[in-house]
């Protein structure tokens, strides 16, 4: 189901409508790496507070819900590979078995960010708080708040990148819909998918950082 | 050439209301060029009210106005005026001319950078309009976390003009690998364009780190997070360490394109190829790299361990080389050329003289017994003026009125272009000469006053920045006087082999009539 | 210009300041002689090379990488001269002898207090014995201060929560002014005090005096009795000393209507005064005390808390005079 629009996707400062995907996907794939480094200011955060504090990390940790981290863990994988599923369709012109798919990995994003959603809260009510705000007892470590504080910025900048991946999928699902993407073009679905990975990847390294340590 | 002439100049086609939705390149390349200068003229008239201040011994201003000023003469000029300027200007409208392109890889996304540099910067006035911002435009540890002032729409300023500047650096990035005409190698790029393309990689790699130190910092007021707060657990140290780690490359970001720009002026004005055109491309590229590794060399008396000072000592020595081959390479390409001073060449050599002071003094800074005695005093003030001052300014006013006639199609007046110069370049000196003997005699900076030993120096430098005052005037009014004159300018007033000199001037709206193939390198004069 | 070759025009006082200065000769020296080569080419090609005609012909020269590779070998082996050179200065910076006096400091906005072993403090002042190793150990109670002595060439940061060494051997006796050369706030150009170096013998008589001094004062003893007779006779002017030298006159103007940081005490005293929460008080010596050791308490409407407690800084006699001095404004 080729859509004849697609044709005209290619803008004329373009020669061809390769070199026109060439250079999306580049210019994603540059962002990319600065959302990477982005998250890397928070990672270094994290890497020297936690080589300041062993024990205290181990401690704080404790009071994370790995069930819970865990179950997010597999519904953002399964999210991947659904998203990447995806991709492919639109690649094999089955843009109803995308538009399906593309469903499945909004859906897996609303479970995650309500998972997330219970964790906070259940955080907010012992008073497991960044910084300033901290006023749980059980953890004796005066740096403990700093552990939390680092909780709540990465998970939290993290949980910004998922409603935003979930609004782009929303997106292109809806162009599928209406069925703008073809074996001819489909940079939107592409580049989307990708930078989809990327909050998976990122999730993939602060589960084991934040609720696994020791 | 004449038969581009019938085409529409991209100036002429549509109202007023056609430019603020524009995606040609050009257009959003003079909206930048105009909104950066607006901010050049704010951020000068804060540096000017400074050095009222500092006219002599004893108050005029209170000392919170005071340290206003030079917080807003600092994030002014920094964030808003030469990072974006040469990049986002005139790298926008010469860019893909440059390389034989109709645009950029992005055009609406290049239209999006701007309105988010605008919505940056308005974030950052807004912070003036609710009583400014008495940090620095370093933003250092805790006292930005204690002071009342309005810190966190200033940092979220800086943060959104980031994102702004990583955006325009992945879009010029895509343009140069994926935009270049037939038989436009890399090697036959200007090298405008490799120091633009050496500039996005540090805007794109550097910029995130800021974003999220930013980002931190604001949450430090906003939530407490207590990261960079001594009183909540955290180290003020590690807000230094954050950074510098982007405000070092972004001092790169700030040079290299005026080096780039130098690199075209002197071939031109003096009829020869350049000298040792891979040298001066690589050296770009030696310099983006270095520049991630050297940040340290800002703290040196931090409490840093010696291991690093030690390291990022021996790191910041190495910057020398690169830079001192570009000074070789382009003093060296003036020899037996046909040099003809006009006013670009001017600024060009200016840039050269300066630059090479700014240069020379960095060594002072980077020697680590010497620094202890000169960090943060007016030796570090002279020091970097002369670079951004005396080489970045200099080389985007060498570029402005080299490309002048080639953006508006018409030609700024020579004679008030040499009186303005002269203004400008004995101003420089007059005002930040003596302060590297303040700084060596010990004056410290971000002084609201000082002790009577500084007076004399002080009047000298607070003279000098009337005379830049003056010539910046001067210069301003006969830039926009020249936009109403009816003579049109050649298209090739200089003799330039690089494409933008082979169109007509003002550019047609999609700069090439058909994609040129180019078949030789951009400097190809001399040959026999 | 004829500054241009003389370094700085400040006293050498410590035994590290001749050695940095050297290396300050050195690197202004290769600076000046690289600067007039390069310069000095620029400009002769400019005047050589100076189009004569539009038709002039040039030669066609692409580079020259035997030169360029040159440049870059030169460079590289002086820039590393100068990278040993200074990290041989900076290790001698770093490492304080064993037997050095220790002394701390605590900076605050804006005022630097000095303690010494024997719990003898003093405000913008630091004492020190000529030619004998001093160890500053300094932390901050604020934000960051950077302790900086000209004449010595030494500074370091004080970082708020963590602490910094920074050692000298003074070798000039005579004041030396400190700076604070770390952004810091308001007062940041007034945060300033002295190193007072003293003669060794001198020395050991100013600690020896100043101990009996300091427990005397604050003990109210019978010695301090004894004083007293001769300090009211001018109190004031005693009170105007510690004014200045506890930094007082930072943030505190005593001119008609100048404000500085906080209110000027000009005509201040037996004048009534509008708090933050809106109440009245007249400034008597109760109120003023008590501002010295709770500023925060009974504040000025319109002025920020910024003033730091002089609890345990001035012993009651200095602030009696202190008193005395703001009764005599007027």
């Amino acid at each position: 189901m080729a859509n004849p629009d697609s044709e005209h996707i290619v803008p004329d400062h373009f020669d061809s409508a390769e070199q026109a995907f060439d250079a999306s996907k580049m210019g994603l794939w540059l962002f990319m790496v600065t959302e990477i480094l982005l998250f890397g200011g928070l990672f270094v955060t994290y890497i020297v507070y936690r080589s300041l504090y062993p024990e205290m990390f181990h401690e704080a940790s404790g009071h994370l819900n790995k069930i819970l981290g865990g179950v997010n863990t597999v519904v953002l994988i399964c999210s991947s590979f659904s998203m990447a599923m995806a991709v492919n369709r639109t690649q094999f012109n089955k843009p109803r078995q995308a538009a399906w798919l593309l469903l499945f990995t909004i859906l897996c994003g609303v479970t995650f960010m309500t998972v997330k959603y219970f964790e906070y809260t259940h955080k907010f009510h012992e008073g497991l708080l960044p910084g300033a705000h901290f006023t749980f007892e059980g953890i004796q470590h005066p740096k403990t708040p700093l552990f939390f504080s680092l909780y709540f910025m990465m998970t939290g900048l993290h949980g910004v990148h998922v409603l935003v991946g979930m609004g782009l999928i929303f997106w292109v699902w809806t162009r599928t819909l209406r069925g703008h993407f073809s074996s001819r073009y489909y940079t939107p679905v592409e580049l989307t998918g990708i930078y989809w990975h990327l909050v998976d990847l990122i999730w993939i390294y602060l589960f084991p950082l934040l609720y696994l340590v020791g | 050439m004449a038969e581009h002439s019938h085409h529409k100049s991209y100036l002429e086609e549509g109202g007023v209301k056609s430019w603020f939705t524009t995606l040609d390149h050009k257009r959003i390349g003079i909206m930048y060029l105009f909104t950066t200068m607006f901010f050049f003229a704010v951020g000068g008239i804060f540096g000017l009210l400074v050095r009222l201040e500092l006219l002599q011994p004893g108050p005029l201003f209170s000392p919170d106005l005071y340290n206003k000023f030079f917080t807003l003469h600092g994030a002014i000029m920094i964030f808003m005026f030469i990072i974006p300027n040469i990049p986002a200007a005139l790298g926008n409208f010469f860019l893909p001319i440059h390389i034989g392109a109709k645009d950029v890889a992005f055009p609406r996304l290049n239209l999006a950078s701007y309105y988010i540099f605008v919505g940056g910067a308005t974030l950052l006035i807004l912070s003036l309009l609710t009583g400014g911002v008495d940090t620095g435009w370093t933003f250092y540890t805790p006292y930005s976390i204690r002071t009342a002032t309005s810190v966190v729409l200033a940092t979220l300023g800086v943060f959104v003009m980031g994102f702004s500047g990583i955006l325009t650096g992945l879009n010029f990035m895509t343009t140069v690998h994926k935009l270049r005409a037939p038989g436009m190698t890399f090697y036959r790029m200007p090298l405008f364009i490799w120091a633009i393309y050496a500039t996005a990689i540090i805007q794109v790699l550097a910029t995130p780190v800021i974003g999220i130190t930013t980002l931190l910092l604001v949450m430090e007021r906003v939530l407490g997070v207590g990261f960079f707060d001594p009183k909540l657990g955290g180290d003020p140290v590690l807000f230094q360490h954050f950074f510098w780690f982007y405000s070092h490359p972004a001092v790169y970001i700030m040079i290299l394109p005026g080096m780039g720009i130098v690199s075209e002026v002197i071939p031109v004005f003096s009829r020869k190829h350049i000298f040792g055109y891979k040298a001066i491309a690589y050296s770009s590229l030696a310099i983006a790299f270095i520049s991630f590794i050297v940040w340290g060399h800002h703290m040196f008396v931090s409490s840093q361990s010696p291991l690093a000072n030690f390291l990022f000592s021996i790191l910041t020595m190495f910057v020398a080389v690169p830079t001192a081959i570009k000074i070789f390479n382009w003093t060296a390409t003036l020899y037996k050329g046909s040099i003809q001073l006009k006013t670009p060449m001017l600024y060009a050599l200016a840039f050269i003289f300066l630059f090479t002071i700014g240069g020379l003094t960095g060594l002072f800074l980077a020697a680590l017994s010497v620094d202890v005695h000169l960090h943060d005093t007016y030796f570090v003030v002279a020091h970097f003026h002369y670079v951004m001052m005396g080489g970045t300014v200099m080389g985007l006013l060498a570029g402005l009125h080299y490309w002048w006639p080639k953006m508006f199609g018409k030609m700024y007046p020579e004679t008030l272009g040499k009186i303005s110069w002269a203004f400008n370049f004995v101003g420089f000196n007059v005002t930040f000469l003596p302060q590297f003997w303040l700084g060596s005699d010990g004056m410290p900076r971000r002084y609201h006053d000082y002790l009577p030993q500084y007076a004399h120096w002080n009047l000298v430098s607070t003279v000098g920045s009337w005379l830049i005052g003056a010539g910046m005037l001067l210069m301003f009014g006969y830039f926009i006087a020249s936009l109403f004159k009816k003579e049109k300018a050649a298209d090739n007033p200089w003799g330039g082999k690089t494409l933008e000199w082979q169109i007509s001037s003002p550019p047609p709206v999609h700069n090439f009539e058909k994609t040129p193939v180019i078949t030789e390198g951009p400097y190809e004069y001399g040959q026999p | 210009m004829f500054r241009l070759l003389s370094r700085s025009s400040l006293p050498q006082a410590s035994t590290l300041a001749p050695k940095v200065d050297v290396l300050y000769d050195f690197i202004l020296w290769i600076s000046l002689i690289s600067f007039v080569a390069v310069i000095g080419a620029l400009i002769y090609f400019v005047f050589r090379y100076r189009r004569r005609t539009e038709s002039d012909k040039t030669p066609y020269i692409t580079g020259h990488s035997v030169a360029e590779n040159a440049v870059a070998v030169g460079l590289l082996a002086v820039v590393m001269a100068i990278f040993a050179w200074g990290w041989i200065g900076y290790k001698e910076i770093i490492q304080s002898p064993a037997e050095a006096l220790e002394i701390q400091i605590l900076g605050r906005q804006w005022l630097w207090q000095v303690e010494y072993d024997n719990g003898r403090t003093l405000v913008n002042e630091l004492v020190v014995p000529k030619g004998k190793p001093v160890q500053l150990i300094m932390t901050s109670a604020d934000v960051l201060h950077s302790f900086y002595v000209p004449d010595f060439r030494l500074k370091q940061d004080l970082v708020p929560g963590a602490y910094t060494k920074l050692w000298f051997e003074a070798t000039e006796a005579g004041e030396h002014q400190v700076f604070c050369a770390e952004y810091c706030g308001t007062a940041h150009a007034q945060m300033f005090a002295k190193v007072k170096v003293l003669e060794p013998e001198e020395y050991a008589r100013w600690q020896a005096e100043g101990g009996q001094a300091q427990v005397a004062a604050t003990t109210g003893g019978k010695k301090g009795a004894a004083h007293s007779v001769h300090l009211a006779v001018n109190l004031a002017e005693k009170g105007r000393q510690v004014f200045t030298q506890k930094g007082c006159m930072a943030c505190h103007a005593v001119e008609k209507g100048k404000i500085l940081v906080g209110p000027s005490l000009f005509g201040i005293f037996g004048k009534q005064e509008t708090l933050a929460d809106g109440s009245k008080v007249v400034v008597d010596e109760n109120y003023l005390r008590e501002s010295l050791m709770d500023p925060q308490l009974k504040l000025v409407k319109g002025f920020p808390p910024l003033m730091p407690t002089f609890r345990g800084v001035l012993t009651d006699e200095e602030v009696n005079a202190l008193v005395a001095y703001v009764k005599s404004l007027k």
